[in-house]
């Protein structure tokens, strides 16, 4: 392929550069005004980057995107889950283990005694969700960042896919982020 | 007393020690504190340039000064690492090399003044500012960075690594083919000066314009040359992190960090002869320093003697803030050159331009008379 022909004044080189340098240099000079008014206070809608600082501030997900499970629950706060086994069924990791009990209530068949995910298994395909029939399990708790020391603690059991705060560590584990 | 004590340290046999010892600790407290802060300005400015923030995450005590404590850390890391030298390695060499890219380049300071000349009473020679007073400085200073190209070659080529190997034959190559044209775009400036004493020129220049009025050219080359020389981008061909790791890959802990810091010297060394050179050194138009106990007229002030050389001092250390500034602007705007394309600039471009330049001014030196 031939490159794009020049001209002389490109040729030269140098005013191509100077070029180049301003607009740095106009990028250097408008972002440092901005941090100095930002240092009292001044201006601060403006932003003089474009950098998320990652642990402490978050961007917001797009609705649609796919996070960490959570079980939902009925008014009196069990779970929906009705042990159909379909979730598991669907699931490609084969991540989830469902073990199931009668329920107390007739009308109801079944309920989960175990609900566990093998979080480092799960792939995110959100099949499971696609699977329920009872909609009671979602992949909607914007909590994407599981890194813990211990391999254990990412099987998540029943109580903790119940419990509706992202940030909530299993109990034994020790997470690497902080909490903000 | 006080006055038993003033007259003993401004004694004619004293006295050039006293004050050589003054000069030189704050000369190498600078040139040894520039590694530092010239690494902060590198990570934050060109953090700033590109929209980002830059290093700020190491704090001490929830402090982390804009980003100072990183470069403690850096330090603190350097020093701890472990000193790994490859059993391929000539251990000598090996750690030869890092120390003498950083002496030459640190060294080259002696001969550089930073100021005018203060006189102090009782004295009868007035101090200069500037530790090695020298007739031939400019020729010191490209002799001593002559020697620190053996310090790049030296840590490639005896590390025992191909990829260090082609990392010092680059930076052979490439250093010493800008020798030559870094030699040759200051002929012209010194041809006006008539002198290699960095003090003349600079009265030179009070006394007429600054170097760069008469030698726009020179100064863009000279620019252009001592880049190459810092091996900084768009020049940093022997290191090229992208393509061949560079001549300090075998290189780890305090000797690679010697490297950088040599680096970052040079900066600070070339921002230096670049003002002394083009930019009238420590002069500020309209100012002329009084003799001592007299004054003279400054926008609208009338200054002493201190104060006057105070202010020279002053603007001479904000010309060379803002040319470590360009410098680095530069470094972070523009892409790495090919090989091919440095020795096409080298030899056929700024060596043809720097011989134009030359004889330009030697000859409308000889028509218009000095």
């Amino acid at each position: 392929m031939a490159t794009a022909k020049m001209n002389f004044v490109q040729r030269l080189y140098l005013p191509e550069i100077a070029k180049g340098l301003v607009i740095t240099a106009r990028h250097f000079f408008k972002n440092m005004t901005l941090h100095t008014l930002h240092m009292f206070g001044l201006a601060k809608d403006k932003d003089a980057m474009v950098t998320i600082s990652y642990p402490e501030v978050r961007r917001p997900f797009p609705l649609v995107s796919r996070s960490r499970h959570r079980l939902t629950k009925r008014e009196d706060g069990s779970p929906k889950c009705v042990a159909c086994m379909m979730c598991a069924t669907a699931c490609p990791a084969d991540c989830i283990f469902i073990e199931a009990e009668e329920h107390p209530d007739p009308a109801i068949e079944k309920r989960p005694r175990h609900f566990d995910i093998d979080m480092s298994k799960c792939v995110y395909c959100g099949f499971c969700v696609e699977a329920c029939p009872e909609d009671a399990i979602r992949m909607d708790t914007g909590e994407f960042n599981l890194a813990f020391f211990d391999r254990k603690a990412l099987i998540y059991d029943k109580a903790f896919l119940l419990n509706e705060d992202p940030y909530a560590v299993p109990a034994g584990a020790v997470a690497i982020k902080k909490k903000p | 007393m006080m006055q038993t004590a003033y007259n003993f340290l401004t004694g004619p046999m004293v006295a050039p020690i006293f004050f050589g010892l003054i000069k030189t600790t704050f000369i190498m407290t600078l040139v040894m504190t520039s590694g530092l802060i010239l690494s902060w300005v590198e990570r934050k400015q060109s953090a700033i340039m590109q929209d980002r923030i830059g290093a700020n995450r190491a704090s001490i005590l929830g402090v982390s000064a804009l980003g100072l404590v990183n470069n403690l850390a850096d330090a603190l890391k350097g020093i701890t690492k472990e000193d790994y030298i490859p059993p391929k390695a000539n251990k000598f060499l090996h750690t030869l090399a890092p120390f003498l890219a950083c002496f030459t380049a640190a060294g080259a300071f002696a001969v550089l003044p930073f100021g005018g000349e203060v006189k102090l009473p009782g004295m009868a020679e007035p101090v200069a500012l500037c530790i090695a007073p020298m007739s031939m400085g400019l020729l010191f200073v490209f002799a001593l960075l002559s020697i620190g190209v053996y310090g790049v070659v030296l840590s490639g080529y005896v590390s025992g690594n191909k990829y260090g190997t082609l990392g010092a034959l680059r930076a052979s190559a490439q250093m010493i083919s800008y020798e030559v044209a870094t030699g040759l775009t200051v002929l012209g400036a010194l041809m006006m000066y008539q002198s290699l004493d960095f003090r003349v020129m600079v009265q030179w220049q009070q006394d007429h314009v600054w170097g760069i009025v008469y030698q726009p050219i020179g100064f863009i080359l000279f620019m252009t040359a001592t880049i190459v020389e810092m091996k900084r981008v768009p020049f940093d061909l022997p290191e090229a992190e992208s393509e061949i790791i560079g001549y300090s890959v075998e290189y780890s802990g305090m000797k690679f960090m010697l490297f950088l810091m040599a680096e970052f010297i040079e900066t600070l060394l070339f921002s230096w002869i670049i003002v002394l050179l083009f930019l009238g050194g420590w002069h500020i138009p309209g100012l002329h320093v009084p003799e001592a106990g007299q004054m003279a007229p400054f926008l609208g002030f009338s200054v002493g003697h201190w104060p006057a050389v105070g202010l020279e001092v002053l603007a001479f250390s904000f010309k060379i803030v803002f040319l470590c500034w360009l410098s680095m602007l530069i470094r972070w705007s523009l892409p790495r050159f090919r090989y091919d394309q440095i020795m096409h600039l080298g030899w056929k471009i700024m060596l043809p331009i720097a011989l134009g330049n030359v004889v330009v001014t030697a000859l409308v030196i000889l028509w218009v008379g000095n």
